[in-house]
């Protein structure tokens, strides 16, 4: 035992080294949301194509539906979605944008640029209802069951992998 | 996971630095101060300055408008109409992380969203909320990360207790050794160099003095 004792540095070290590892690993920019396993904030939103049209958080209660904060202006939205886009066309999951403070004109623009996958988007001008969801950056994309609690949280893109190994089966969960 | 790091954090808004409001009174009254100087530009005003008689009048005019853009700019120094609701509020963003750039908080930060949130503070502020309703707030949104002072509980005790713990595990290390070797008769030790020279100096002559006395001075 005595003689083992200048393996106790090394020990130290590897320990040391361990978690230095494990946290090279870790996204500092993905902060956990604290509504995951939570009621959906309530909110009532007018409709980016018909102002005259509100979506309220009742409306969407008794299905399952997937929440995608995107903008214009916002680059990392243009990797992502051709993907929402694929999503829409195979109805995995109803999906509702929330068009983050920005103008009208400029997120319809996109929308008819790029394809539209959205059941309906909701136009959040002064980013109010964004910083309710948590809302932090922008792609941001939740899912909410049922009951109007939300499941799910993803920060960033979307990617097909993320898509397959995450979403559909929590859709399928949710929905089974 | 890389993809990650594309997320389209709010400083990529290109209006962002450039907010669509003058954020400070003052910039507006630094912009027609600018112009009133440009008018020297003009080339029959630089006519008339060439003349020495209109020169002292144009330097008195041109100080007197800069004056004036100066009072008026000094006037417009308190930007906040209450500058006690914007104390309390710059004291409780400082508490709040900026989510967007992490190590500045909410006070410091000139990304989109401390600005918004900054606004949310005092307007929760002005509605009479107290500190704890608006910290309620927004760790209720973003969790406990937005604290610069996180909670004490269950899973944050080592990030609280941790350092002092090992500080304290290492007093009581060196203190037990210290104890220990305290205990030891001389014998187990190493003869001090010092001593070993002495020794070795009393018993023979100089060639022994000078080889302790090489490396150790």
């Amino acid at each position: 035992m005595k003689k083992l004792k200048f393996l106790i540095p090394l020990a130290i070290f590897l320990g040391l080294a361990g978690f230095l590892l494990v946290g090279l690993g870790l996204n500092p920019r993905e902060v956990p949301s604290p509504l995951i396993g939570k009621p959906a904030p309530a909110f009532e939103l007018p409709r980016l194509d018909d102002p005259t049209q509100k979506v309220r958080k009742e409306d969407l209660l008794g299905k399952v539906w997937m929440l995608n904060v995107w903008a214009s202006w916002c680059a990392a939205c243009r990797d992502e979605h051709p993907y929402l886009v694929e999503m829409a066309k195979r109805k995995i999951v109803p999906i509702y944008g929330l068009d983050y403070k920005d103008t009208r004109a400029a997120g319809q623009q996109t929308l008819s640029r790029f394809g539209d996958p959205y059941v309906a988007s909701l136009f959040d001008a002064d980013g109010r209802v964004g910083i309710d969801w948590g809302v932090y950056g922008v792609p941001e994309t939740f899912i909410i069951d049922k009951a109007g609690v939300i499941r799910m949280k993803h920060i960033g893109p979307l990617t097909p992998e993320v898509i397959r190994d995450k979403i559909e089966p929590l859709v399928r969960q949710l929905n089974g | 996971m890389v993809s990650a790091v594309f997320h389209a954090f709010q400083p990529t808004k290109p209006r962002l630095f450039g907010h669509g409001h003058v954020a400070n009174p003052r910039d507006t009254h630094g912009y027609r101060c600018g112009l009133r100087l440009a008018l020297t530009k003009n080339p029959s005003v630089l006519f008339v300055l060439s003349s020495m008689k209109h020169c002292t009048r144009w330097i008195v005019i041109l100080t007197l408008a800069l004056l004036a853009g100066w009072a008026q700019a000094k006037e417009a120094v308190p930007a906040a109409e209450d500058p006690a609701l914007e104390a309390r509020m710059l004291r409780i963003a400082t508490e709040l992380r900026c989510l967007v750039c992490q190590n500045q908080t909410i006070a410091d930060s000139h990304a989109e969203l401390a600005v918004d949130l900054r606004n949310q503070v005092k307007e929760m502020l002005k509605r009479g909320d107290s500190d704890q309703m608006i910290i309620d707030y927004m760790t209720a949104r973003y969790g406990d990360f937005v604290l610069y002072r996180p909670p004490v509980k269950a899973t944050t005790l080592v990030l609280w207790f941790g350092p002092a713990v090992l500080l304290l595990g290492g007093l009581v290390t060196l203190y037990v050794v210290l104890r220990r070797r305290s205990r030891l008769s001389p014998d187990e030790f190493e003869p001090d160099p010092d001593d070993e020279g002495a020794a070795v100096g009393a018993a023979s002559d100089a060639p022994a003095r000078t080889r302790t006395s090489g490396p150790h001075d």
